[in-house]
């Protein structure tokens, strides 16, 4: 028996293609899983949320400082109360009671008046980013009007810019990750759930219904049978990809500011290294029970550590490393880095060759852990 | 010199502790039909699976169609053709779609004609479209059949090809099976039928995993040497109870109107008639032995 053969493995695909057409409920899934798990993490943290409590400390009463309270109030963002002491204030953030504190200074009204610009800071708590964006957006727009009803006339139709400024300082977390940020990781992370989770069930599925006998009874080479089971779960895997690209630019307003073929591209090595790892799996696995639970088991450190829920740089050192080889991680950092910084090869580059040594590898473990017997 | 499709010898397989083939020597001349019998459990299946190298022998070893059963079993695949015991066909494949897979493995030339002339030799052609799931049984194991001689097999290992099968279905099957051994395919067939079995030009019999017996029907029925009354008439049934375990008798079952006694020991079988079955309406003849009788006893018989 001759080495791989091209027409056996069509077969093989085109066999599996049409038990995949008509498994209409695995097609149902692949395509409603992913659009559920994308308005379900991409609203929840997408989420605008309103009526943020927020401290203000002021330094003075006055007219300004009334007007700027009413401004905040006015945008719907914030619900306000007074401190007495920054002592009191500084404890209301650490205990996550307000999510701002505003710091109105002392002599203010004066400044204002003295065309000094003076500076308010506003602290925000963000180990939630997300929460507290669109409320800062809203912080930044204010300034310049807020005051206009009442400054004194030679300062009301000044050219030079607002009349005081509000700094948002971010505590806690400054890297100050955002919503659009999440959605380019999310790609990664919905196509591995289900071209892992697939994949896996697809040689013990073979076993369980005793066609594994049959299959292993005629001339049929492991390489054959592997890429002509798993390139329709790769079709599967890029429709998936379409679907969650196409939602995340209309409905999540995710820029595209990179190539659009060079992302698609490298999905196809990430999609492999899955798909790889699925088939591993499934041929270690004797049930589709296990397989699943193998495939879980990839997926739980992958969300972890890949830089997905906790930023990469926070974590330990071990952590990072072991991050470093799995495949979600990087392509978490090439569509973040293509769709929102416009990275083009060069940049991500780095990140590729990774992946590709990890499918690599997977595909010949994949290989060899394929038994073409019943042992 | 008779030239063997299979020959094999000291064949064994364990899984765990369990020693579930051990010395098995078999050797099935060309050409023939040889029946493959023995108790559930007995190891059949096992050994099919070695001979077409779907399991690794733990020792033993030998050729199937001249070929290495171990070194050499992509080699063998490509000429026997494997009906397993369990269905194993794609259910959310048509017919036809199935035996297209199985050709397309096998790269048929002339695929399309070479499987339409299969479905209509098997009768499959009006369920061409249909569902494999959706089959029937019988309907099942005809298109399994189709699908392992697609490729002109010269050897056929069949695993129970008929369990839940129709008779006349059953019939047919033997017909076709028959006209390919005549077309000149080796047949290795398990089964737990006897009138199978007598169809066979040679039968091989496993017990614990151990060849016990082998030869045609007529060899394996004389070799057995057993002894046979048939008792009919008013009372078998009372008596069918008093003669178990009387000495000299092995078993006593009633078939139909007649009740019917097995053992070996002639003169103590006598005996135990004469003073149990005393019911003055009684008739007992003795008969010759059929094949049934033998497997019978070789499963009372404890494993050796
Ligand atoms: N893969 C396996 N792992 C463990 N035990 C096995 C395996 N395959 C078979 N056995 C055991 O080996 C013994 C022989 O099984 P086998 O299937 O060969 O019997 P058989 O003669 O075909 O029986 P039947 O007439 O019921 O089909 C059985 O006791 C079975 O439980
Ligand atoms: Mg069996």
């Amino acid at each position: 028996m001759s080495g791989f053969s091209f027409n056996r493995f069509l077969a093989v695909l085109h066999k599996e293609t049409l038990e995949m057409r008509r498994d209409k409920a695995t097609i149902g899934l692949t395509v409603m899983l992913p659009l559920i798990q994308l308005f379900l993490f991409g609203y929840a943290l997408n989420a605008n949320p309103r009526h943020l409590p927020t401290g203000v400390l002021t330094g003075e009463e006055s007219r300004y400082s009334r007007d700027l309270e009413a401004a905040l109030r006015n945008t719907g963002y914030f619900d306000l109360r007074r401190f007495a002491s920054e002592a009191e204030a500084d404890t209301a953030l650490a205990r996550g009671d307000v999510l701002f504190v505003l710091n109105i200074p002392a002599g203010f009204t004066r400044d204002v008046d003295n065309g000094r610009k003076p500076a308010i800071l506003m602290d925000a708590d963000a180990t939630d980013p997300t929460a507290i964006a669109q409320a800062s957006a809203a912080v930044n727009a204010l300034n310049a009007t807020v005051l206009q009803r009442d400054l004194p006339v030679p300062l009301q139709n000044q050219t030079g810019g607002a009349p005081f400024q509000i700094i948002v300082h971010s505590r806690y977390n400054p890297e100050a990750i955002t919503a659009i940020n999440v959605v380019p990781g999310l790609i990664g992370v919905i196509v591995s759930f289900s071209t892992l989770v697939i994949t896996a069930l697809t040689m013990t599925r073979e076993r369980e219904a005793g066609t594994m006998e049959n299959l292993l009874s005629m001339p049929v080479r492991p390489l054959e049978v592997m890429f002509g089971k798993i390139l329709p779960y790769v079709g599967l895997g890029y429709v998936q990809v379409f679907l969650i690209l196409a939602v995340s630019v209309a409905v999540f307003g995710v820029p595209v500011h990179g190539s659009i073929p060079l992302l698609l591209a490298v999905l196809g090595l990430f999609i492999a290294c899955n798909l790889a790892l699925g088939f591993t799996f499934s041929t270690i696995a004797r049930t589709q029970m296990q397989a699943q639970q193998l495939a879980q088991f990839a997926l739980l450190p992958s969300m972890m550590l890949s830089g997905f829920i906790y930023p990469f740089a926070g974590m330990p050192l071990w952590a990072r490393a072991i991050g470093e080889v799995l495949p979600l991680t990087h392509i978490i950092r090439i569509a973040r880095g293509i769709l929102l910084k416009g990275n083009g090869f060069a940049e991500i580059a780095g990140d590729v060759w990774p992946m590709a040594v990890f499918a690599v590898a997977a595909t010949g473990v994949a290989v060899w852990s394929y038994r073409e017997t019943l042992d | 010199m008779t030239r063997y499709a299979i020959d094999v010898h000291g064949l064994a397989k364990r899984f765990g502790d369990r020693q579930v083939v051990s010395g098995l020597d078999l050797r099935v001349p060309e050409g023939e039909i040889c029946g493959f019998l023995g108790g559930n459990g007995s190891g059949k299946t096992t050994t099919i699976r070695m001979l077409c190298g779907l399991l690794t022998p733990d020792a033993g070893g030998g050729t199937c169609l001249g070929l290495d059963v171990i070194k050499q079993s992509a080699e063998i695949r490509l000429q026997v053709g494997y009906m397993t015991q369990r269905f194993s066909f794609y259910g959310e494949l048509t017919v036809k779609e199935n035996l297209d897979f199985v050709a397309r493995l096998y790269q048929l030339p002339n695929r399309g004609k070479v499987v339409a002339d299969m479905l209509e030799r098997m009768g499959l052609a009006d369920r061409a479209e249909q569902f494999a799931r959706n089959l029937s049984g019988g309907w099942k194991q005809r298109m399994a059949l189709a699908a392992c001689v697609l490729h002109r097999p010269k050897l056929l290992l069949l695993d129970e090809p008929t369990a839940g099968v129709d008779a006349k279905a059953r019939r047919e099957f033997w017909d076709l099976i028959n006209d390919m051994a005549a077309e000149g395919m080796t047949v290795l067939v398990s089964t737990h039928y006897m009138d199978e079995a007598e169809r066979c030009k040679r039968i091989v019999y496993l017990s614990g995993g151990r060849l016990i017996v082998q030869g045609t029907a007529e060899d394996v029925v004389r070799d057995a040497a057993l002894v046979v009354f048939d008792l009919t008439g008013e009372g078998i049934d009372k008596v069918s109870k008093r003669l178990r375990g009387a000495p000299g008798i092995e078993s006593a079952t009633i078939f139909g109107r007649a009740l019917r006694v097995v053992g070996l020991d002639r003169d103590a079988m006598r005996a135990s008639l004469a003073t149990i079955a005393t019911e003055p309406g009684i008739v007992t003849e003795e008969v010759p032995a059929r094949l049934d009788d033998v497997f019978i006893h070789l499963l009372q018989e404890p494993t050796a």
